[in-house]
Parts: structure tokens; C-alpha cells; sequence
């Protein structure tokens, strides 16, 4: 391809990609009410995009069996097939459907993934908010166990635990929420300490409410947009680390379909010009910023800008 | 002040209209305001917050806030059209010809930079001066505006001055091209009243001495009233009216001017004075300090059933310490406070419930008083629940009984939001959360200082009545000596963490004074256009006296 073609091809995608985004916010805004109603109806057709791919990878996810043409470890042909009916995306290095993969995949890869930012997200807050609005010496214990780990780099961190602990999918999810739950941590702690200098906390404190009211009820809903926000931001980073570690052999393990160790196991056929093992890659790419899309529209509204 | 009139015009606004976004529309800010202002001339903008004062003042430079447009109207500035000048145009004007001085010094000043950096900043930039002599012009004005050591005061930084001097130097700034017209936004609304009356009497004399024009943006009429040659009134965008400063405080023409007027006369009737009854709170020789310092010194002062004690201080003299240290917040390093006679416990953390229920506080910034996620539902009935365990059907009762005593309506508010009410709506929120309590105390924290004079008025009023049906005590910590002279029985004056002096409201404001009541109470601007040239003149006239002698 010559370089205008190329251009155009990027440019109607694009394109798509919007108009996409544009006619998903007519749909939303028509079904829904009230509330929801007014957010969409003001959000980006970026935004628009964005949970138009999320919705479609959450449904994909989990009607997986009912829409995958194969079994996920069926050895269904020769290995390295190329793109053609039945096999409409060809197989992979031992001759499994690599559609039917992708769609397993989403299941494997987002659900993981899900799952450990949620835990990194319930104990970081927790503790956060809790070390903001207890201080003293609980915070300072808090706040230095939580330099510690963050002083060990993320990567090394989880390949030792990894190799130590072994490599089931309960490890994995415990090594990186643990990971996560430090920059959750600092996160909750940095807002809530914003919040607890305010008067109405003070006169909560006055009334004589206990800990946990004050957590929950006066500081947690006043935290709740940028926490919020920092959870899609996240989550694309725990993704990309469940990827990354499954591409070097120690996250998701085989004969699991998940999308960073199909880029591994079909790495050579890059070498023949066969786009497959991009695939995968590229269906990261796109959670990714779609993902993003979202949160910036949610950072936008949490930081109260008009335009 | 009336030759003003005689000098060639200078800017000519027309049929201004100006809108704001809010929920996807735009609404008119400004609904058709004409102004003209000659050379050398003061024009005071008067009106309450939303009046739209700020933003026609901002509209002189034909510059809007984000979120905002001129929608229609003129604007020339000596012969230029403003609204239709290039922004490289009206870039060259800005900061040259046209200088704004914004209500905060603090936070218009960059911290990371001297007072003299940011002064020749704007000289240096329009290539009116070169850098060397932008420092040495800056060194002179500093000196006129009075600034102490004015050769050095612009090599430090903004966090090293006072507040007083920081808004005298945001107007030397302003003042360094000498430019033609000076927006001045609410300068001295953050200051104590005795370090406004030096920034005032600055600025008057540099604004007469260079014949710049001036637009004085103020909610203080008192204050306008020194600085302006004509005052004009601004309600909801629209003009009420306008006038001569003398003409306009003798004879005002409408009802809503009237009105404003109107407010500095509240006064309720001296309650009678105790009998031999137990305090509800009594502070006995309470010294508080944060680290080393101490900042409440052997401070003594008794609250009775049903009065009002005013407790009146500049900023820094331990007003709010003491509202610290009563609620539990700050414990004293010596002395102790009485709750009806009991000791009550040093720290908040130790104090029973019931304790804690009888001593409740209302917040200056209802904004942050109040939490922003809760509905007035639960903001209000929180305490009800806790303290007196109202549930279910009692607790909303409870509740909307608390918005009517508010004169709110319950079944508008009860689901609101506190970002769905206005200033003075939330104020009165905080006040049905500190009655829901059923407090036989309450400390009033500036109450009234953020709000409007109208709004604020029907505060005081709502607080007086509240005092009579519940038998409370108030604690009434303010700056304000007008809010004073309206509502409290006895005032106790701080200065410094020590108690200057203390009585009933009439022996306070009855001469003779100590001299820093003296001192506070000449400080408060009167509505009189002479006042600030008179009291200058005596200050003169004493430091001459203390000099000669």
C-alpha cells in the first residue's frame, strides 16, 4: 500500500469509530432516564465509542460459549491455517480456531483482569481512606509499607512471587492486586486528605461519629469521581500487566486462550508478514482506549470543568 | 471629585449584555447596562453577589470569564471598539491602559516569583521600560503606596509580606504603566478592617495622583462611599440606579437602594442582665497553644441562658482558638471551660454524648460545613438520629419541623442537595443541624461574612428568633462591629490571644475605650463620604502629637 491509501484507511476508521460512538449516544439517550439520561446526552462521542467497545467486550465475554464457533482447546485443523472459511481467522500454532480464541480470550483476559483491579481497588480505598482520616501513626505505618512495595519495580516484584508462590490464576490475581492496591492506596489517601480538613468532617468528628460512618458516609461519597476514574485507568494497567506476564510465560497459563500469551505463542508467523498474531494484540490496544476514552470523559466531570 | 465631569470621557459601555453557560443554556448575567467614565474619575459598582458586578467590571477590558460572552452592546475605550479590536489589539491594551486588581492578592500573585519580577513582568513585556528601570520605578511606587522599606519589600516573596501589604503591591503592579483605568475587584474584602484603611487610603491617593479612572467593584457600601466620585447600584444584571457618591447616600431615589441602606440600622433590645445564675459556658483562665506559640492567653469569659456574646478580633487575636477549645477541638495547656458548672473534659474524643449534644457550632463557609453528596434529609436529621435516637416516621418529623423553624419549606428541600440551595439557604441548613441537637450552646463562627448584607440580615434575625423560643446561649465570634452593635448583649474584644477588654454591648460602645477597641471601632467605615479623610487627618494629627511630644 502507498501511503495515501494508508492514510484513508486510517482516516475511515476513524471516522467509523466515531459515527460508531455518535449513533450508540442516540440509542442510549433514547432508552434511557432521568439522570443517566443528561450524562449521555453531554458526554463525548470519544466517550460514546469507548462504552459502546467495552459494552460489546463485556457481551462477548459472556456469551462466549454460545457465539464461539469451537471448542476453546478443540484442535480443529492443521497448524498456522490460513484466513479462510471455516476458519474465518485461521488457527494457531497447534491448530486451534484462533476466533474462537479471541472470543475466549475476552473471557480469560478481561474477567482476570476485573477481578484483580476490583480487589486492588476494595482493599487500596479501605486502607487508603482509613489511613487519611485515622492519621498519626496507623498512617505512617500504612504509608511506609506501601513506599516499600512501591520501591520494588512492579515487573520484578511479580515474577519472584510468581516463581515463588507458583503460577496459578489465584496467585496471579493476588500478586498484582496486592501491586495495584499500593498506588490505589496513595491515590484514596491524597483525595480523602483533601476532604478531612473540611469543616464538615469536623463537625461529624464534633457529633461524635465513629470511624466507619465517617469513612463511608462523609468522606468515601465525596471521593467517589476520581477513585472512579483511577478504576478504568487501572484497570487498562492490570490488563497490560496480566498480558505482559502472560507473554513471558508466567501469567495466564496454557491451554487457557488469553490474549498475551496468544501474541507469544504465535510470535513467528510476524516473520512470514501474517498480520494473526497481532490480533490479539490489537484487542488490548482497543480496550485500552476505549477504556480511557471513558475515563477522561469521567475525570472531566469529576473535576467540574465546563467548557 | 466634581471636575471629574469636566475631563474628556474615557470608556463608554452601551446596552451590555453579557450570558453564562449553565446546564447546556445560555442565561443573561448582564441584561443592558449602560456606563460611561470620564478621565480621572472613581466609578463604585454597588450590588449583591450575582448582581453581575464582576463581570461588567471584567467586560471594561471587553474580556469574559470562561463560560461567558458578550452577547450585545458597545464597548469604546478612548476611541477604540473594544468589541471589535483584534485580540493582539487587546493584548497591547491589557495590563498598558487597562490594569484589573482582583479581590485576592494572595492568589492572583505567583508564589514562585518576587514582588518585583511580577511588577516589571508587565512594563518590561509592553517595552515601556527596560528592566532596570521597571525596578527602580517599582521601588518608587512601593514608597507612595506606603509600603514599609520600600527599596527592599519587592525582593521578597508573595508568602513573605502581610495581607495588606500583598494587595498594595498588586496595586503598584497594576499601577505600572500607568495605565488609564484600573479595575479594582472587592481589594479589601479579604482584610481586617484596620489594615483596609491603609490599603484604601493608598489607593485613593495613587488613583488621584496619576488621574487614572477607576472601576471599584464593592458589596461595602460604607467603603465605596470613600473611594467613589459616583456610585451605581447593580440588582440581578439591570441597573437600579445611579448618582453622585453624596447625592446618592442622602437621598437614594428606589426601594432596593433604600433597602441596603437600611440594613446597618438592625438592632434588637438589650436582653436583661443576668442574676446570680450558673454560666452555661464559662472559659476560666484558658491558655491554648498550637506548638510553641501560645495563641489564647489566661482568657476568662462567662456565656449566660438566652445572650449573646460577642467575641470580636482581627484576624490572628484567638477568636476562633477559642471556639477550638471550648468544642473539644484544641485542649488547653492550663484552665478549664464549664458546662453548667461541670468541668467539661479537655478533648472532644472524651466528652459523653450528651455532652457533645449541648455544645453545637455553625460554620462561616456553609459550602464546607455541610457535606455535598448528603441530602438535607439526612444532613439535618443526623444529629436527631444520633443524639436523641429519632427513627422512621418521628425523624422526618422531626426534620421537616427543623426546615420550617429554618422557614424553609419541607417539601421543596427536605431531598435537596447543598449545592441546589443558595449562600444564605445554607447557612440556615447549618443552623437546623446545629438546633436538630437541641444544644442549650452554640457557637456562630463568622456566620454572616461570607453572605450578602440582606441575606445576612435575615440570618441575625433568624438566630434572635431561635434564641428566644429555645433558651440558647450564642457565642457569636465575628469582625464584623455593625453585626455586633445588632445582635449581641455582651462583647468580649481580642487582641493577640489575650482579652482586651470585655462588658455589655452599651459600655463597649460607649467611650471611653482601651485603646485597641477605640482603635477597632474608628476602623469601621461609616457611610460617610468624609470619613476616611477625617480619620486619616487624625491619625496624622496624633502621630504628629506623639512626635512633637
Amino acid at each position: 500500500m502507498s501511503v495515501l491509501p494508508r492514510f484513508l484507511f486510517i482516516a475511515l476508521t476513524v471516522a467509523a469509530a466515531l459515527a460508531a460512538g455518535w449513533v450508540f449516544r442516540r440509542i442510549a439517550v433514547a432508552v434511557t432516564r432521568g439522570e443517566l439520561r443528561k450524562a449521555l446526552r453531554t458526554a463525548p462521542v470519544t466517550a460514546c465509542f469507548g462504552i459502546l467497545v467495552i459494552a460489546l467486550y463485556v457481551a462477548v465475554a459472556m456469551a462466549a460459549p454460545l457465539i464461539a464457533p469451537y471448542g476453546e482447546n478443540e484442535v480443529v485443523g492443521d497448524q498456522f491455517m490460513p484466513w479462510a472459511a471455516p476458519h474465518l481467522l485461521g488457527t494457531d500454532n497447534l491448530g486451534r480456531d484462533m476466533l474462537t480464541r479471541l472470543i475466549y480470550g475476552a473471557r480469560n483476559s478481561v474477567g482476570i483482569a476485573f477481578l484483580t483491579t476490583l480487589l486492588a481497588f476494595l482493599a487500596g480505598s479501605f486502607l487508603g481512606l482509613l489511613a487519611a482520616t485515622v492519621g498519626g501513626w496507623l498512617d505512617q505505618v500504612l504509608s511506609r509499607m506501601v513506599d516499600i512495595l512501591m520501591a520494588i519495580p512492579a515487573l520484578i516484584f511479580s515474577l519472584l512471587f510468581l516463581t515463588i508462590f507458583g503460577t496459578s490464576v489465584t496467585t496471579l490475581i493476588i500478586v498484582i492486586a496486592v501491586i495495584d492496591t499500593t498506588r490505589v492506596f496513595r491515590l484514596a489517601r491524597s483525595v480523602a486528605q483533601t476532604i478531612v480538613v473540611m469543616d464538615f468532617i469536623e463537625a461529624a468528628r464534633l457529633r461524635g461519629e465513629g470511624l466507619a460512618r465517617l469513612i463511608f458516609r462523609e468522606i468515601l461519597p465525596n471521593a467517589m469521581a476520581p477513585l472512579a476514574a483511577e478504576f478504568g485507568l487501572r484497570f487498562c494497567f492490570v490488563f497490560l500487566a496480566i498480558s505482559a506476564l502472560s507473554f513471558l510465560g508466567l501469567g495466564i497459563q496454557p491451554p487457557t486462550a488469553d490474549w498475551g500469551s496468544m501474541v507469544r505463542e504465535n510470535a513467528e508467523l510476524i516473520t512470514f508478514g501474517d498480520i494473526t498474531p497481532l490480533l490479539p494484540a490489537g484487542a488490548i490496544a482497543l480496550l485500552t482506549v476505549a477504556v480511557n476514552f471513558v475515563v477522561d470523559w469521567m475525570l472531566h466531570r469529576a473535576s467540574g470543568l465546563k467548557e | 471629585m466634581a471636575e471629574n465631569a469636566t475631563q474628556p470621557v474615557l470608556l463608554t459601555m452601551r446596552d451590555i449584555r453579557i450570558e453564562g453557560r449553565s446546564d447546556e443554556a445560555w442565561t443573561e448575567i448582564v441584561k443592558g447596562v449602560d456606563l460611561t467614565l470620564h478621565r480621572g474619575e472613581v466609578l463604585g459598582l454597588i450590588g449583591e453577589s450575582g448582581a453581575g458586578k464582576s463581570t461588567l467590571g471584567l467586560a471594561a477590558m471587553g474580556f469574559t470569564r470562561d463560560g461567558c460572552r458578550i452577547s450585545g452592546g458597545d464597548i469604546h475605550f478612548d476611541g477604540i471598539d473594544l468589541r471589535k479590536a483584534s485580540a493582539e489589539k487587546r493584548r497591547r491594551l491589557m495590563g498598558k491602559r487597562i490594569a484589573y486588581v482582583a479581590q485576592s492578592a494572595a492568589a492572583s500573585f505567583n508564589p514562585a516569583h518576587r514582588l518585583i519580577d511580577q511588577y516589571a513582568e508587565v512594563p518590561v513585556q509592553h517595552g515601556v521600560m527596560a528592566r532596570a528601570e521597571a525596578e527602580r520605578d517599582a521601588i518608587e511606587l512601593y514608597g507612595r503606596l506606603r509600603l514599609p522599606n520600600p527599596g527592599d519589600i519587592g525582593f521578597r516573596y508573595p508568602h513573605q509580606v502581610s495581607g495588606g501589604q500583598l494587595q498594595r503591591a498588586m496595586t503598584a503592579t497594576a499601577m505600572s504603566c500607568r495605565p488609564d483605568l484600573i479595575i479594582f475587584d472587592e481589594p479589601t474584602t479579604a482584610l481586617d478592617v484596620t489594615t483596609q484603611i491603609e490599603v484604601l487610603a493608598a489607593i485613593r491617593d495613587i488613583v488621584t495622583q496619576f488621574n487614572t479612572a477607576a472601576i471599584y467593584i464593592s458589596h461595602d457600601l460604607a467603603v465605596v462611599a470613600q473611594m467613589a466620585d459616583r456610585i451605581k447600584v447593580l440588582l440581578r444584571g439591570r441597573e437600579v440606579e445611579e448618582a453622585e457618591t453624596r447625592q446618592m447616600l442622602a437621598a437614594p431615589k428606589e426601594s432596593y437602594t433604600k433597602s441596603l441602606w437600611a440594613v446597618r440600622s438592625l438592632a434588637r433590645p438589650a436582653q436583661p442582665t443576668p442574676d446570680k445564675a450558673v454560666p452555661v459556658i464559662s472559659m476560666q483562665g484558658v491558655t491554648a497553644s498550637y506548638g510553641a506559640a501560645d495563641v489564647l492567653k489566661q482568657v476568662s469569659f462567662d456565656v449566660h441562658k438566652r445572650r449573646t456574646v460577642a467575641v470580636v478580633g482581627e484576624s490572628g487575636s484567638g477568636k476562633s482558638t477559642a471556639a477550638r477549645v471550648i468544642t473539644g477541638l484544641l485542649p488547653p495547656r492550663e484552665g478549664q471551660v464549664l458546662f453548667d458548672g461541670q468541668p467539661l473534659p479537655r478533648d472532644y474524643r472524651k466528652r459523653s454524648r450528651d455532652q457533645a449534644r449541648q455544645v453545637q457550632m455553625i460554620y462561616q463557609m456553609a459550602d464546607t460545613a455541610l457535606n455535598p453528596k448528603l441530602r438535607l434529609r439526612e444532613l439535618i436529621g443526623r444529629p436527631a438520629e444520633m443524639y436523641l435516637g429519632l427513627k422512621g416516621r418521628a425523624l422526618e418529623d422531626r426534620v421537616k419541623n427543623l426546615l420550617d423553624l429554618i422557614e424553609l419549606d419541607p417539601a421543596t428541600f427536605i431531598d435537596r442537595l447543598p449545592s441546589e440551595l443558595s449562600g444564605g439557604q445554607k447557612q440556615r441548613v447549618g443552623i437546623a443541624r446545629a438546633l436538630a441537637a437541641e444544644p442549650r450552646f452554640i457557637i456562630c463562627d463568622e456566620v454572616t461574612s461570607a453572605l450578602d448584607q440582606l441575606v445576612a440580615e435575615g440570618i441575625l434575625k433568624l438566630l434572635d428568633r431561635l434564641q428566644q423560643e429555645f433558651d440558647l446561649a450564642y457565642m457569636f465570634i465575628t469582625h464584623d462591629l455593625a453585626t455586633v452593635r445588632a445582635i449581641a448583649d455582651e462583647v468580649v474584644v481580642m487582641q493577640n490571644g489575650n482579652v482586651v477588654e470585655a462588658g455589655n454591648r452599651d459600655r463597649i460602645f460607649v467611650p471611653p475605650h482601651a485603646p485597641y477597641t477605640e482603635l477597632l471601632l474608628s476602623s469601621v467605615p461609616e457611610m460617610d463620604p468624609d470619613w476616611l479623610t477625617r480619620l486619616l487627618a487624625e491619625h496624622k494629627a496624633k502621630s504628629e502629637g506623639a512626635s512633637g511630644a
